[in-house]
């Protein structure tokens, strides 16, 4: 167990979870110092098994394939964190104001978000993915995109509750605007669930962001990326080439169910048995 | 208002599947235009992708003509103008043509791919009923450590990275062992005659034995990896329900009168069963997205691969096309899944 705040302690699960995270997070910001090549030049012979030169052999391309992985945790995060920001700065104010303001807006926003809520995320990641092309922004953006609606949706329900309170209407009554009722009264309350969703979707967005680089819809090609790889060493696989497949696969894995089991912890924390987003 | 009201005062379900099958007016609409929208105002011009920087004007302003930019005329069509276009078009059932190769209708060649993706969603979605209910009421039933290793299970499936799963599968089945195929839908020469489109039930409607073999040998890795990703929901559900079944009162009585273990379970499996219910219909949006990236990884012959492909070719209307048609089949499907639930528990009707 480890002791964080007070009163708040990891174990078990959320605590392999961290550590799965961390670890990731580790190898994206010290990725010059642990690896010897540059992750997108050829430095070797192609199609190398793992070996004391490298650990994790080589690819077609010859590239060295530990320090492709290593690299690729930085696309990954980078992609994560980017497109996470997007999602709340667009998702948050829209739900504040929606759930705020009320009336035919909010109807008529609230449909639009559950209209895209209830389509398959990928296959409309995918969509706008391929009408912006390649790039880190634009698959940042693709994937934001998908995931305003669910953060749209808890902040408006938070926003919902909240503005029934006693202390809202006392601030209405003394005078104040509505800007600054949302700003000083609702949005803070509505942090906490702004945390809670990111949490639960993080993962989704790891496997979102894996899933369009393996359809070649992320960041263009000498990027190193470990859903690209996965897309590239696949041909392989029937001549016996593991190791091609194996690394990058492994490391979306950590990430994902590292993010997923801190997820489950912290929705344990809170009370909750099944959070719905 | 009074008469649409049945004598106990519940809605009627006539009136929740006209008042859901209105409601699935605004939410077609609303993604259709934001697929619309998506694929025209996102930057990229799309047409100089097609063309290429060096193309003569003839053929730009050809392509434009084709792809509704310009009228006949050739002066610009305004946004709006192309949008309203496109919508009468999609309500008389015309998605448009393909830009690449035999410029064939864009709803003929999904309907061809279409069969193939439902096959897989079909048999996915079995594996992951099986391991869910098996799994789920092991760990309630157990208890304990069982239903620690169930929940970790129900969590760690989730956040499965699909294409990975089943290329380790394809390693290990097909390469290593070389027991199962290790992609495509079926041997060459053996598809089975076209009734349903689905190889499996057309094989055997037909008494294709070997058609019948080579389909199953070759859909059994792609479904239990669909159908292991999905699984977790399943597994979760199932575990909390038994749980929940296992502390009520009958059970400790059919223990103690000496009934024997195993009628307890089906006992308490048939009353943990409506939880799980609900939860197949809300596993739509995650079956379909697990359907594509499945398909890739096996070459399975459906309409992930096929809209993959046609992104590659750059082949606009015929993605445009696909994504609507994503769009309404989820719309429908939902609906019906929601008339479904009215029917069996009238507490959610309207």
């Amino acid at each position: 167990m480890v002791k964080l705040v007070p009163k708040v302690r990891l174990k078990g699960l959320t605590l392999a979870g961290t550590i799965m995270v961390l670890f990731t997070v580790f190898l994206a910001v010290l990725a010059p110092i642990l690896t010897p090549y540059d992750p997108t030049k050829s430095v070797d012979l192609s199609l190398q098994p793992p070996s004391w030169k490298h650990p994790f052999g080589t690819n077609k391309v010859g590239q060295d394939m530990w320090s492709r992985t290593v690299y690729g945790a930085r696309t990954i995060l980078a992609v994560v964190f980017l497109s996470t920001i997007v999602s709340i700065m667009i998702g948050v104010p829209l739900g504040l104001i929606s759930g705020y303001v009320g009336g035919i807006l909010d109807r008529v926003l609230a449909m639009i978000m559950d209209a895209m809520y209830a389509f398959p995320g990928l296959i409309l990641a995918i969509a706008i993915a391929a009408a912006m092309g390649p790039g880190i922004i634009n698959t940042a953006v693709s994937i934001a995109i998908v995931y305003v609606p669910t953060y749209f949706r808890m902040v408006r329900g938070q926003t919902l509750s909240i503005k029934e309170q006693l202390y809202v209407e006392a601030a209405r009554a003394i005078g104040a605007k509505p800007l600054t009722i949302l700003t000083r009264y609702v949005f803070p309350n509505v942090v906490s669930v702004i945390a809670v969703v990111f949490t639960l979707s993080v993962a989704d967005v790891v496997l979102t962001e894996a899933a369009l680089s393996f359809f070649g819809l992320s960041v263009p090609a000498p990027t190193p990326d470990w859903g690209f790889d996965l897309k590239a060493g696949h041909p392989y696989l029937l001549s016996g080439y593991w190791w091609l497949i194996t690394f990058p696969g492994l490391m979306i894995m950590i990430l994902a169910v590292g993010f997923t089991f801190i997820g489950e912890g912290v929705a344990e924390y809170l009370g909750a048995r099944e959070v719905k987003i | 208002m009074a008469k649409i009201f049945s004598e106990t005062g519940m809605a009627s379900l006539k009136t929740f599947i006209i008042a859901r099958v209105l409601a699935l007016i605004p939410t077609m609409l609303i993604l259709v235009t934001l697929v619309f929208f998506v694929m025209r105002v996102l930057p990229g011009d799309p047409v100089i992708a097609i063309v290429g920087m060096r193309a003569p004007a003839e053929r730009v302003i050809e392509l434009k003509k084709k792809l509704g930019l310009l009228d006949e005329a050739g002066n610009p069509v305004p946004l709006p103008i192309q949008y309203l276009n496109y919508l009468s078009r999609l309500v008389r059932g015309d998605f448009g043509r393909s830009l690449i190769w035999g410029k064939r209708p864009v709803l003929v060649e999904i309907m061809e791919h279409f069969p193939a993706t439902v096959e897989l969603a079909i048999a996915g979605f079995i594996v992951s009923i099986i391991l869910g209910l098996v799994l789920g009421s092991l760990g309630g039933w157990m208890g304990g450590k069982t239903s620690s290793a169930v929940k970790t299970y129900g969590a760690i499936t989730y956040a499965l990275f699909i294409p990975w799963i089943g290329m380790l599968f394809q390693l290990f089945f097909a390469v290593w062992l070389g027991v199962l195929p290790v992609a495509g839908r079926i041997d060459t020469g053996l598809e089975p005659p076209t009734i349903t489109g689905l190889y499996l039930i057309d094989s055997v409607i037909t008494g294709r034995w070997d058609s019948f073999m080579s389909a199953l040998r070759h859909i059994m890795l792609p479904a239990i990896t669909l159908g292991l990703v999905i699984s977790g929901v399943f597994t979760r559900v199932t575990r909390t329900s038994v749980e929940e079944v296992m502390r009520q009162d009958f059970v400790v009585a059919a223990r103690a009168r000496g009934i024997p273990e195993h009628k307890i379970l089906i006992h308490v499996l048939k009353n943990s069963f409506v939880p799980i219910l609900t939860m197949m219909g809300l596993q739509l949006a995650l079956l379909m997205t697990g359907a594509v990236l499945t398909e890739t990884t096996f070459s399975w012959p459906g309409m992930g691969t096929f809209l993959l492909e046609r992104i590659q070719y750059r082949d606009y209307t015929t993605v445009q096309g696909t994504v609507v048609f994503f769009a309404i089949i989820v719309s429908l499907v939902n609906l019906i899944v929601d008339i479904c639930y009215a029917y069996i528990d009238p507490r959610i009707r309207y």
